[in-house]
């Protein structure tokens, strides 16, 4: 982006737009943590705020670092809200219904802590995305 | 991209994936590139035969060739055109429209600007319905991010392309979200349809050639210019290529949105990716379509999900709500919510939907109540097919569907209210009687305490009684019983 020095982030063209997917795709490469939250109304109707406050505050009390907890839509399993998924790198995608407080901090003292997966609260696992 | 049992996203492909509110992991997922695809490598008539092609249809509801729209609107002269996109989502029961918008709601604009792009037209607008605040939000954020970008607004990529997209809340009507109301409604007029021709295509929104899809409808383009129409072929049925979202909702075990092809049969649906029906019981029937569609019963299941099957069976593919009922439904009782809602949404403008829908939920109303006699049904076909061919628009064309259809395929349960007045499945209050079983009362008073009006009798230790004629069917004594005393036929 020629002009991201001025403020203006306008992208001139499509080398532009190409430039920009291969910066936020570098970004997404990083070894990080990420927990995505359900965030659409199904989630947030069923808690999904506080779980994500609950998530962010025991990685707090933890002291864990490099881990981003994200809002996501809906995957569909609404019946199942409120949602986690632990995208650890290296690792398959786990994928957490009916989280609540409690079980939030289990996640992070037990998935992220020891690589320990729950499975009793297992909705689905997925081959990591590349 | 196949996800588990059978499904495959193509309009949910970023729901539960990307965060909605970062534009970046939208890009990052190949976003916009099919904007930029379509402005830098297709002309305005390659983009239209590429949907043309495709053999995508609308997924609001009447499954028109999106591509064969589009050329319409291209094809009308005028140099202001305007690009609509349908987020009305009024049937009850259905959230698809709501979760694509809040889930992804670049697809949406990305769509819409690639519509604007082979049509001619400089403006789009999404009617969205103020029930719907986070979806807004959402949509807000996303189109404040791409306008920063210049993805939105003008000199698109620096292509010299001007396309802006601005929001318009609806007030929920249910009418609104037939487009020609739509249209009335953001010119601030009533909501009412208007007659058909002239088609917004040629005079739609301030009389202006217009294009109008549905949200599900434009979640699907991107992948079709970016992957060709080829590849979108590859799912689905010849005549109903693709996916199709469906609010999966009522007695199912996995309540949830799901995409499966074109195809499918409803049994795999409710059974594999629903996860059958909730606590052992038997599937009785399916309600596709909201309002305007009908219900299957459990002997067409292995129907498979396409437009021209559902309409076959009496039902409609509609937006794609669909209930899954249980032997503890009452499918007089279904077809009774369903008309009380219609006749409520009535605009009032043509009288076969005013008054007709009107007198059919009076007779329906009579049958729930012990009131009916064997030529009511008889009524209700004819008055139903009358409201169905001489109503202005889609929707008095398509209330009786729900009555029409449960007639057609659970005719036994209307001759039994009719006749014996009774709900074989306990669910029109009305007819029911409660009764305390004298063998199994340990006359602990708990139901007399309980009783809203005070109806039970009967001395500590003794057996209660219900008298009959004060009772108000309230179902209070029935569940506060602690020894299951209490029955209902
Ligand atoms: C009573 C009534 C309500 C409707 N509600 C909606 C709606 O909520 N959302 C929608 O997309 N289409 C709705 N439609 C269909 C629209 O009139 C129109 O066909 C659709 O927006 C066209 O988009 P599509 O070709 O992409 O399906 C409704 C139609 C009727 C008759």
């Amino acid at each position: 982006m020629e002009n991201a020095g001025n403020g203006n982030k306008k992208l001139r063209s499509w080398d532009d737009l190409k430039k920009l997917r291969a910066g936020e795709m570098a970004k997404n490469g990083e070894k990080r943590t990420v927990l995505l939250v359900g965030m659409a109304t199904c989630g947030v109707a069923a808690g999904a705020r506080d779980v994500s406050e609950a998530l962010a505050a025991e990685i707090k009390k933890q002291g864990l670092k490099n881990i981003d907890i994200t809002a996501t839509g809906c995957y569909g399993f609404c019946y199942a809200e409120p949602m986690v998924e632990v995208r650890v790198p290296g690792k398959n995608a786990v994928r957490y219904g009916h989280v609540d407080k409690d079980l939030a901090g289990e996640i992070v003292r037990r998935h992220l802590m020891r690589g320990e997966v729950l499975d009793k609260y297992v909705l689905t696992q997925e081959v990591t995305r590349p | 991209m196949s996800d588990n049992y059978g499904q495959v996203r193509i309009a949910l492909r970023n729901c539960g994936v990307i965060d909605p509110e970062k534009i970046g992991d939208y890009i990052a997922q190949g976003g916009y590139d099919a904007l930029a695809k379509a402005i830098f490598e297709m002309t305005p008539a390659e983009i239209i035969d590429t949907v043309k092609k495709s053999g995508l249809r609308g997924r609001g509801g009447a499954g028109f060739p999106t591509g064969l729209k589009w050329e319409l609107s291209g094809k009308s002269e005028g140099d202001e055109k305007y690009v609509m996109c349908n987020a009305d989502e009024g049937d009850p029961g259905a959230f698809m429209d709501r979760s694509i918008l809040e889930g992804d709601p670049h697809s949406v604009l990305e769509a819409m600007v690639i519509c604007g792009r082979a049509i001619g037209a400089r403006q789009g607008i999404i009617y969205i319905r103020a029930e719907y605040p986070l979806a807004v939000k959402r949509l807000q954020k996303a189109i404040g991010e791409a306008e920063e970008l210049g993805l939105l607004g003008d000199d698109i990529l620096g292509s010299g392309f001007d396309f802006g997209i601005r929001l318009y809340l609806g007030a929920g009507a249910f009418v609104c979200g037939e487009e020609t109301s739509l249209m009335n409604s953001v010119q601030g007029g009533r909501g009412e349809p208007r007659i058909k021709p002239p088609f917004p295509a040629q005079a739609g929104l301030w009389k202006k050639p217009t294009n109008i899809n549905n949200v599900e409808t434009y979640a699907n383009v991107c992948r079709i210019i970016l992957n060709g129409w080829e590849w979108f072929r590859q799912f689905g049925t010849e005549k109903s290529p693709g996916t199709k979202v469906f609010a999966l909702a009522g007695k199912v075990n996995n309540v949830g949105l799901v995409e499966v092809p074109m195809g499918m049969p409803l049994r795999h649906i409710i059974e594999v990716i629903g996860g059958g029906i909730q606590n052992g019981r038997k599937l009785k029937a399916v309600q596709t379509g909201g309002p305007s569609g009908g219900c299957i019963p459990e002997e067409h299941m292995d129907t498979p999900v396409d437009y021209e099957s559902l309409v076959a069976l009496g039902s409609i593919m509609g937006s794609g709500g669909m209930i899954v009922l249980d032997e503890d439904d009452c499918m007089v009782n279904i077809a009774q919510f369903y008309l009380k809602f219609t006749a409520e949404e009535s605009c009032g403008k043509c009288t076969p939907c005013r008054i007709g829908n009107r007198r059919l939920l009076e007779i329906l109303e009579k049958i729930t109540t012990g009131g009916g006699a064997e030529k009511d049904m008889i009524d209700l076909d004819e008055l139903g097919n009358i409201v169905r061919d001489c109503s202005l628009c889609g929707l008095g064309q398509s209330s009786p569907n729900p009555v029409l259809s449960t007639l057609k395929y659970f005719r036994d349960e209307y001759l039994v209210h009719v006749n014996d007045k009774r709900c074989p499945s306990k669910r029109c209050t009305a007819l029911l009687r409660y009764f305390i079983m004298p063998e199994k009362c340990i006359g602990c008073t708990v139901c007399a305490r309980n009783c809203p009006v005070s109806c039970i009798s009967g001395e500590r230790k003794k057996t209660h009684v219900i008298d009959q004629a004060r009772c108000i069917k309230c179902n209070t004594c029935y569940e506060k019983c602690p020894v299951n005393a209490i029955t209902k036929e």
